[in-house]
């Protein structure tokens, strides 16, 4: 479980929230809203320990996060705005590092199927710089379909995918949360995650944020 | 976890051996600046003798600092270092992945190249061999050592400037030593005590420079 207590994150000289405090457990997603500049990706990054807030703390589990490093880092699977593949590499060689940094072991049959599921049958071998900007977001995705981690977190997923790989998208999700796992994200996109409930969180309303 | 290391240490060469003309830059650089001394001094013996070793270890020590820029710089571009931030594995062990591969394709080449480019200074076998071995000692002591500057300075304007100016006092040991120990050799003193120091230095930037490099990365990402 994800817990976040009385947080508060000054970027520059703007406080961009305080006193914001949620919880997210097993089986739940949360959707973020705000406008632009509200502090979505800040949350996000916070929420991932790459930003330290100014005021309050997340637990995992119970237990801060700054405590747990590595730890909690193993649970958890970041998506950002940046790809985070390698242009000079190939679709297959980019997903085998990002599975070996996220300790999972993985086959290359495993790498080519979760490749293809994402419709990137044919271009698994190319160089990723020739691909187009939705088929390098996929490769970025495929992690998705391989790791293990509980809690993801994601950052404007559905940018610059066609329609088809938004459904695809979302069905991954709620596979995702269907089987016990935590999700929060960011989207502008109308789109339909799962059956059951769908927690959201408006940023930037009066300055303070809420369930 | 050496699997993880094995992994960042593949990929980083792979994409070396993919973009070769980074490579090359480097590399052409310190055959260009130790070249350019004996045309630049004329054609005495004893003066560039006298000189040779300084000449070397200087350019290597240049050369190594344009390289830094490209150690995290891509990384930080792509956004495949944040995702290094926010793996299970140490972050130190990948940070050290990183700098073996960048001495490997910086580095060793300098190495190798030394020896044939002392010849235009009419350094003994000797003096060679000694060169060969304090330049294999103190190239990846200059990677271990500028990674940490090039992690402060990551994603900062002007970053390579500043990089040399933090970097480059922290190497003065290790130029008074390297260059040394071939200054000893050839003027008959021995250069064993100064190839010890290298080998010392190296050990310590062994220890501590992956360490540091990855607290410096958690500052620049934040």
């Amino acid at each position: 479980m994800l817990e976040v207590c009385d947080l508060e994150c000054i970027r520059g000289d703007r406080r961009l929230f305080h006193g914001l405090a949620f919880s997210i457990g097993e089986g739940e997603l949360l959707h973020l809203h705000g406008h632009n500049g509200s502090g979505k990706t800040t949350l996000l990054r916070t929420l991932c320990g790459l930003i330290l807030p100014s005021g309050g703390e997340v637990r995992w589990n119970g237990e801060d996060i700054r405590g747990l490093r590595e730890e909690y880092a193993g649970q958890l699977t970041y998506i950002g705005h940046k790809r985070a593949i390698k242009d000079d590499l190939n679709g297959v060689e980019n997903l085998r590092v990002a599975c070996t940094l996220d300790g999972v072991e993985t086959t290359d049959e495993q790498l080519w199927n979760a490749l293809d599921r994402l419709g990137l049958r044919g271009f698994e071998d190319l160089p990723t710089k020739v691909l187009s900007q939705g088929q390098k977001r996929r490769v970025g995705l495929a992690r998705l379909l391989l790791n293990r981690a509980q809690l993801w977190v994601l950052d404007e997923p559905f940018n610059a995918l066609d329609k088809a790989a938004v459904g695809l998208l979302q069905g991954v999700i709620r596979e995702h949360v269907a089987k016990g796992g935590m999700v929060i994200l960011t989207t502008h996109q109308e789109v339909s995650l799962t059956q059951g409930e769908v927690r959201n969180l408006q940023l930037g309303v009066g300055e303070k944020g809420h369930v | 976890m050496f699997e993880t290391f094995r992994t960042i240490l593949k990929r980083d060469l792979t994409l070396a051996m993919r973009r070769r003309t980074d490579l090359m830059t480097t590399l052409f650089f310190f055959v260009i600046v130790v070249s350019l001394f004996p045309l630049g001094i004329g054609p005495e013996m004893n003066t560039l003798r006298l000189i040779a070793p300084g000449v070397v270890w200087v350019a290597a020590l240049l050369a190594s600092m344009l390289a830094l820029e490209r150690l995290f710089a891509a990384d930080h571009a792509d956004g495949t270092l944040e995702q290094m931030l926010l793996t299970p594995q140490p972050l130190a062990l990948l940070v050290f992945a990183k700098i073996f591969a960048h001495w490997l394709v910086s580095g060793v080449p300098l190495v190798l190249m030394a020896p044939l480019l002392g010849l235009q200074y009419d350094l003994s076998s000797e003096g060679l061999q000694v060169l060969l071995i304090s330049l294999l000692l103190g190239t990846p002591t200059l990677s271990l050592i500028g990674a940490i500057g090039a992690a402060l300075t990551l994603g900062l304007r002007g970053g390579g400037v500043l990089v040399s100016l933090l970097v480059l006092p922290l190497t003065i040991p290790v130029l008074i030593f390297g260059a040394g120990s071939v200054e000893a050799t050839v003027s008959g003193l021995g250069g064993d005590g100064h190839l010890y120091m290298l080998g010392a230095l190296l050990v310590m930037s062994l220890v501590l420079a992956p360490v540091a490099s990855a607290a410096a990365l958690r500052i620049s990402n934040e």
